[in-house]
């Protein structure tokens, strides 16, 4: 999954004396998309790779943080402020920035991506939780629910739908920067980007399918919304 | 884990010199509170808001720690108790209930015996037998919170707090959010159910009305978290210990006295009850023995037709001549509040009374309602007792 060196922009990436008018003239060309399809399939697979580990791993961190300050309110505001500068940075920067720690590659564009979506995350989490009504958490309290039972069987359930609307974000959020790991070495649709940004037909198949990816992440995290949230829909 | 057939019992509570002091505040919420609520009776913690009632019952289950004193539940110490055990055996309702609105009213109504180990058959089988008791139709398990009415939903919370079946039960206001009508009727039903299942239970509200209605005791609290009285409904209105407690219940305490008791516990006048055709030198004899200078006329089933007049009575035997008809007529298991209120809508100073089969069983005037007013209340009758009966 290691990404390819970086391209030096305007290399040709048809067969040398292609018949092909409409690839020779860099155009649109639909036919040629069909059947050079085959070469997106690993840059799209590592662009999912991209996206889904960082979201995850992201996510993670941002869980824990946010438990954390949850019973500790005052850390709510360092915590903003720190993800807050990640979120900052902009990530062509933050790529370049961080190969003298992380060398050229896969592990800097994670730690980049990463702290992308820390922020976003965090505070979806954190207005999950403190939406849960005083009363709903006085009851589970006052029937005999430890704390810990009430964080995990109460308060993240009824967040369930803030965290996820943060993850949609997050989630296009970094399949666009992932785009950009190309400047990290670290692979994705960014590469077949840039290894010939005048032919239409390249750009056009890869940026379509980091869009379409972005859209089917989307949908897949908005059926898991519905899935897990039955008591939304009901009505009487 | 074992199901279990025995239930547990209602155990009595006791408050000892209870103190609750929030640090940063000069006055206690609480202030050395004592009562004794014994099994199975409710206990009504009343009074102006800070006056500590809440904050008294919240420290029965530890949601508020005691500073000082001790809370005692069938004799043991709460605080020798783990929080979360303590609060397994003791039923809590609050006012906005507070149902998990992401779980099923089922898995709702099965939150403390899940907490407690039960196997699923017995906890579906109890949730069936708790929606029946607290009138849901089954299907009703399979719901989420929001599709319930307000009046569902605070059910559900009632039958929740039942769930494990605990010897004490606590309320903080819990009709208090419900309309009017639908107080009434929730309020009624819950007395009811509270005949069967004869739970101790620490009930608070801010409605003197409610108190009264739903006490078998009641404590008055007021600022400072100090009780200014502590006595059965009855009790508290004919005896006010204090200024506070007097204007507390209001002015018309007679009238809420009078809401309390029923026609047939007061001692009614006799009044003569003649039948047409009857001599009237007997008649007039009655008439002497009678409470009331009238006499009245009535069938062969001792239903009261009409008060006589001086030309029915003039002759050798009794005709039908009225001077008034039989108004209000009232019955032996009227409210007498509303027995009074009838007899001050009609002309006449003497209302029938009658009993199951119509028949008349003595007179109420509002000399009667004064007397038994101004007598000491012989027995305690609460506003649960009325629904008994």
């Amino acid at each position: 999954m290691i990404g390819v060196p970086l391209a030096q922009g305007g290399l040709k990436i048809q067969e040398p004396g292609g018949s092909d008018a409409c690839a020779a003239a860099n155009d649109f060309c639909p036919s040629w998309i069909a059947e050079n399809i085959d070469r997106y399939w690993t840059p799209l697979l590592e662009h999912v790779y991209l996206t889904v580990v960082p979201v995850t791993i992201g996510f993670a961190i941002s869980l824990a943080l946010a438990i954390i300050a949850h019973r500790r309110r005052w850390l709510t505001g360092p915590i903003i402020t720190v993800t807050g500068i990640f979120f900052a940075i902009p990530s062509v920067a933050a790529f370049f920035l961080l190969q003298p720690l992380t060398g050229l590659g896969y592990n800097t564009a994670m730690v980049a991506l990463v702290s992308y979506t820390l922020l976003i995350i965090f505070r979806s989490i954190t207005l999950g939780l403190r939406n849960v009504p005083v009363d709903t958490r006085d009851a589970a309290l006052g029937q005999g629910l430890t704390s810990r039972q009430v964080l995990w069987s109460v308060e993240l359930p009824m967040a369930f739908p803030e965290i996820i609307a943060g993850l949609r974000i997050a989630t296009s959020t970094t399949v666009g920067l992932a785009a950009l790991a190309v400047f990290a070495g670290a692979g994705g649709l960014g590469t077949e980007i840039l290894l010939d940004k005048r032919f239409k037909s390249n750009v056009a198949t890869a940026g379509g399918l980091a869009i379409l990816l972005a859209a089917a992440l989307d949908l897949l995290l908005l059926a898991v919304q519905r899935l897990g949230t039955p008591w939304q829909r009901a009505r009487a | 884990m074992e199901a279990s057939t025995d239930r547990s019992t209602a155990e009595p509570l006791e408050f000892c010199d209870v103190t609750k002091r929030y640090p940063g505040s000069s006055t206690a919420a609480v202030d050395e509170l004592s009562l004794e609520v014994p099994a199975g009776d409710i206990c009504v913690l009343v009074g102006p808001s800070g006056c500590g009632k809440t904050t008294a019952m919240r420290m029965v289950n530890r949601m508020v720690d005691i500073t000082s004193g001790d809370i005692k539940l069938g004799g043991r110490s709460v605080k020798d108790r783990k929080t979360a055990e303590l609060r397994r055996e003791i039923g809590y309702v609050i006012q906005h209930v507070g149902l998990f609105p992401h779980r099923t009213i089922a898995e709702n109504i099965g939150t403390v015996p899940g907490l407690l180990g039960w196997d699923k058959r017995r906890i579906n089988e109890r949730v069936e037998e708790l929606l029946e008791l607290i009138g849901l139709p089954p299907d009703t398990g399979k719901r989420y919170p929001t599709q319930l009415s307000g009046g569902q939903r605070q059910r559900v919370g009632v039958a929740r707090a039942l769930a494990a079946d605990p010897p004490v039960m606590l309320m903080d206001e819990p009709f208090g959010a419900i309309d009017p009508i639908n107080r009434e009727r929730l309020q009624n039903e819950f007395l009811r159910l509270q005949a069967q299942v004869r739970k101790t239970i620490v009930f608070v509200t801010h409605d003197i009305d409610e108190a009264i209605k739903m006490g078998d005791r009641i404590a008055i609290l007021q600022e400072g978290g100090k009780l200014a009285q502590y006595a059965p409904p009855a009790e508290l209105l004919t005896y006010p210990a204090s200024r506070f407690v007097e204007d507390f219940v209001g002015s018309d305490r007679a009238l809420k006295r009078l809401a309390l008791q029923r026609v047939r516990d007061i001692d009614l006048w006799k009044a003569a009850a003649i039948r047409t055709g009857a001599p009237v030198a007997e008649a007039r004899a009655s008439i002497e023995e009678a409470d009331v200078p009238y006499a009245m006329l009535v069938d062969e089933r001792g239903r009261p037709q009409g008060w006589l007049s001086d030309r029915a009575l003039a002759g050798e035997r009794v005709t039908e001549e009225l001077r008034s008809p039989a108004h209000p007529i009232v019955e032996l298991d009227d409210v007498l509040r509303d027995a009074l209120a009838d007899l001050l809508s009609s002309e006449t100073r003497y209302g029938a009374v009658v009993d199951h089969d119509g028949a008349l069983a003595g007179v109420l005037s509002l000399e009667v309602i004064q007397q038994f007013l101004h007598a000491a209340p012989t027995d305690s009758p609460t506003g649960a007792d009325l629904l008994r009966e």
